[in-house]
């Protein structure tokens, strides 16, 4: 339009040059507040600023130069899940996810935290990444699990978030040792795709059996799986907390291991790293080499159920007779738009009864890495979660992602519940298996 | 501004904790608008109780300290009711959240009042009932706030406006007295005090709790989209389904920039290129809905109808409505702000009032998309602008103005369900003298006498209570009538 702006003498932006959140994004929110119920914070803080339309505001506000990244306005970034409930919600389209990892972007280079704050993230984020990492901190959990070294870390910020990265680690018997998967697998039958599995930071460590199921499952449904060893992280906990730079880099690699590898599909089991592969144009758009490369990268992403459901996976299971339920981790249903194919996946399964999870798109207080940088509203996410599943009586809860995973189990455990957490690709396997040699 | 802040917020942080008191300004910014953000108005003081007691305590102090205090639900508005026009406390209600009873047998509930329209019809629909007022928001809205605005919603031909589902209210008047009104049963004895409290804007009252009825749900529903040439086809099917004596439970229409929108996130199968599309929802006995269904489709058929299109089963039913009740929230997609209207029009005079509608857009040069609730004559003209500019927010307010006047003109209103808040005041003369509007301030008084529950709203003046009337009153002492003056009566 003609007219000229209402702030002829606009004020200094708070936000720098790199990648700040964009105008056009936040300007698409009317403001019409649909989205607030579907907000984990808002409904349990009740308040404005912990809402996605306060937080979109307060950006906003931010950007025109009406306040700066104060206490209080990263108070109300780091306090949000980043499940994007809200986009869900949202009939005009805001991309929620894409405003708030830029914000955080810009509070991480912006911001002085506190020390210990600071040190807490940085030793997070530069463990979870890494896979020999994580696997050295679960020996050393276990041993500090023995010890009671954590009694010894006498800052009053930190303790509690050590003490729940103690809690999340699974009891040293139900980790399998590591199990090695082939580089190439060949299909069963006749091949019909090419597809890459991304075996993930968290969960090749405490959730090999899942790759390997993934793995077996892919191809039996004629997949000739590859599993480029040049691949590493996907850089979504880094992208999640504001790292975009270091986001980046894992990107790049990612997307030239795959590309190497010449496959059809890139498959993810997790569904936090198949929603951050899809977004790789966003996230690489200014970068001229790299634009175009995410872009192709990002359609050939599938999440591992969406894939077998798209091809539509061969029904030659076995019956297993089971009451389950099924969580939706955040990044598979607001992150990716996946509802409904692990759902009928699951219902395929002869003799298995899927029992409909109350409030089952409401975040269960993982988030990334959020249940240790915000312990308190995490447990209190897990716990509403956890009331529900138990309100279910299934014997397994089913999620399709290894951070929802170790949360729950972490809750159960904490209240004696022996109910199995699995990825719904294990049950999926093993109805396979049954077909094969039905059980007596 | 208040006079010792610092020291009334620890008084409120008393009575309802340290995170329920908001008081910094960065912080406070995110209450400054509703759903209607052409208004903006910083309030000084934001508290979130989470029980009615709290509330009470609350307001006595304001009452006390004689602070302004505005209640606020979800902020899901259209007229900025909510808002904090005058400064003082913004009471958000959204931690009164608890459904307290449901009597489904008695066709009744209990909720608090920042209970989320939708999550009643949620919690009761496993037992066959429901909530009928079902306003677009309803997925986000509370229950208190309809009560405040008395909202409609798609149902309204046939179930009426939320007063028609109210039966009582527990409020906390404006001196932090907690009250009841009305009761559990349908109609009590004495005045309907809940009647006149439902759709008082936040003015009067509090509401604190409030006991709804509920429906079962009807045996059969069915819900059918004719998609037309254009307006004026659709106008005169409306107008045909009215002439038969059908009562559909809900009747809407949608023009061709608010399908688009609406089209583009739902996928519910909106036509993109149709002129205009009416949804006709029937409800009843399976014969009577299958029966009507058939009428419905005759009056189309006289109505040069492109094509009718029946959802199969609930799951496209809902998402039709879904798209239809996303129509605002999908404009974003357009426009960055809306700036929504509220009028009411003689059904017949739709296609007038859209053709002037459409000039007018051209004119100002600002798109304006229109969804309609034919079945009361409601019209909702979305005019889009950009408010970074100031240019276009005075021409949006403009081009609004000039939309209810002519719909004033037309014999219509000023708003359907929207209620008057901050955004109509002005436009009250065209409809009341100045006795009507005196006469209406007359029963505020009686509730909120000091006007510091929620001033500035409804009316275009600003009389304290005193005043109200004084003008009727010089004018009796000082225009004798004319027998007096002849000497043939005398007034005692």
């Amino acid at each position: 339009m003609s007219s000229g702006p209402v702030n002829q003498t606009r004020r200094q932006s708070a936000f720098d040059a790199a990648d700040p959140p964009e105008e056009k994004k936040y300007l698409e929110c009317i403001h019409c507040g649909l989205c607030l119920p579907s907000c984990p914070t808002y409904l349990e803080m009740g308040n404005e600023m912990d809402s996605p339309r306060g937080r979109i505001y307060l950006i906003r506000m931010a950007d025109e130069g009406k306040i700066g990244i104060t206490d209080s306005f990263v108070k109300h970034m780091d306090a949000c899940l980043l499940c994007r409930a809200c986009e869900t919600a949202c009939p005009s389209g805001v991309q929620f996810g894409s405003l708030m990892e830029k914000a955080r972007g810009q509070v991480e280079r912006k911001y002085k935290r506190r020390l210990s704050q600071k040190l807490l993230r940085r030793f997070i984020l530069s463990v979870f990444p890494y896979p020999d990492r994580v696997r050295a901190m679960l020996k050393l959990g276990r041993s500090s699990q023995r010890l009671g070294l954590r009694r010894l870390v006498i800052h009053g910020g930190l303790s509690k978030s050590l003490q729940i990265m103690e809690e999340l680690l699974p009891p040293p018997d139900e980790v399998p040792a590591d199990i090695p998967l082939p580089r190439v697998t060949p299909a069963e039958g006749t091949p019909k795709f090419r597809v890459g599995l991304l075996t993930g930071c968290v969960q090749q460590v405490l959730y090999p059996q899942v790759n390997a199921a993934t793995v077996r499952v892919l191809a039996r449904n004629g997949c000739v799986v590859v599993i480029p060893r040049e691949q590493g992280c996907c850089g979504s906990l880094q992208a999640h907390e504001g790292g975009l730079e270091p986001a980046k880099a894992f990107a790049r690699k990612t997307i030239d291991a795959f590309e190497q590898a010449k496959v059809d599909y890139v498959i993810a089991n997790a569904a936090g790293c198949g929603s951050m592969m899809k977004g790789y144009a966003d996230l690489l758009k200014e970068d001229p080499l790299y634009a175009h490369k995410a872009e192709t990268f990002g359609q050939r992403v599938r999440d591992a159920l969406q894939f077998l459901h798209q091809i539509g996976a061969n029904g030659r299971y076995g019956p297993l007779p089971l009451k389950v339920t099924y969580h939706d981790a955040c990044h598979l249903v607001h992150g990716q738009q996946i509802r409904n194919e692990p759902r009928a996946l699951l219902r395929s399964i002869p003799g298995l009864q899927l029992i409909e999870l109350k409030e089952s798109d409401f975040c269960c207080g993982s988030a990334g890495i959020y249940n240790l940088l915000e312990p308190e509203y995490g447990v209190r996410f897990l716990e509403r979660k956890v009331d529900n599943i138990v309100a279910t009586g299934a014997e397994i809860v089913t999620t399709a992602n290894p951070g929802c995973e170790l949360q729950i189990a972490m809750g159960l455990r904490k209240r004696n519940i022996t109910m199995k957490v699995l990825h719904p690709i294990e049950l999926l396997d093993m109805a396979y298996q049954a077909g094969i040699a039905p059980r007596s | 501004m208040i006079q010792g802040k610092t020291r009334i917020v620890r008084e409120l942080e008393k009575i309802v904790g340290p995170n329920a008191v908001i008081h910094t300004e960065e912080e406070l910014r995110v209450y400054e608008c509703d759903g209607a953000t052409i208004f903006r108005a910083l309030p000084d003081m934001v508290v979130l109780p989470a029980t009615t007691h709290q509330v009470a305590e609350i307001v006595k102090v304001c009452h006390r300290e004689q602070i302004y205090f505005v209640p606020r639900g979800a902020g899901t508005g259209l007229s900025g009711g909510a808002l904090a026009s005058q400064g003082g406390i913004i009471i958000g209600l959204n931690r009164m959240i608890r459904i307290l009873e449901t009597d489904v047998p008695n066709q009744r509930a209990v909720v608090e009042s920042g209970v989320v329209n939708v999550w009643l019809a949620q919690k009761i629909s496993g037992d066959g009932y429901y909530y009928a007022p079902d306003p677009a928001s309803q997925t986000a809205c509370t229950i208190g706030g309809n009560v405040a605005e008395n909202a409609g919603g798609v149902h309204t031909p046939k179930y009426g406006v939320t007063t028609n589902h109210v039966l009582g209210l527990e409020v906390v008047l404006p001196n932090g007295e907690t009250v009841e009104i009305g009761g559990k049963v349908l109609d009590p004895p004495g005045y309907d005090l809940v009647g006149v409290f439902v759709g008082s804007e936040g003015t009067f009252a509090i509401a604190t709790t409030v006991t709804v009825r509920i429906l079962h749900k009807p045996e059969a529903v069915k819900t059918l989209m004719g998609i037309f040439h254009n307006i004026e086809d659709a106008s005169n099917a409306v107008s045909g389904i009215v002439a038969r004596g059908i009562i559909p439970a809900c009747l809407e229409m949608m023009d061709k920039l608010s399908i688009q929108a609406v089209e583009k996130w739902a996928k519910a199968g909106y036509p993109m290129d149709a002129g205009a599309v009416l949804l006709v929802e029937l409800d009843g006995p399976k014969a009577e809905v299958e029966a009507l269904a058939d009428l419905v489709v005759e009056v189309f058929q006289a109505q040069r109808v492109r094509e009718v299109r029946v959802a199969k089963n609930d799951e496209e039913r809902e998402l039709l409505w879904k798209g239809r009740k996303a129509a605002l929230a999908a404009m974003g997609q357009i426009r960055p702000d809306c700036y929504l209207q509220d009028a009411v029009i003689p059904r017949t005079k739709l296609p007038i009032i859209l053709k002037e509608i459409e000039e007018l857009s051209q004119e100002y040069g600002l798109p304006v998309a229109n969804v309609f609730h034919a079945g009361d004559g409601n019209l909702h003209p979305f005019i889009l602008y950009d408010g970074r500019y100031e240019e276009e927010i005075r021409k949006a307010v403009e081009l609004g103005a000039r939309i209810m006047n002519r719909c004033v003109e037309m014999g219509g209103s000023i708003t359907g369900e929207h209620g008057v808040g901050l955004e109509k005041q002005d436009f009250m003369p065209l409809m009341y003298t100045e006795d009507d509007l005196e006469a209406m301030m007359k029963v505020k008084c009686a509730f909120n006498p000091d006007q510091i529950l929620n001033p500035g709203k409804i009316f275009p003046t600003s009389k304290s209570c005193v005043e109200v009337g004084q003008h009727k009153r010089d004018r009796i002492r000082y225009e004798p009538h004319r027998i007096e003056k002849e000497g043939l009566a005398q007034r005692f």
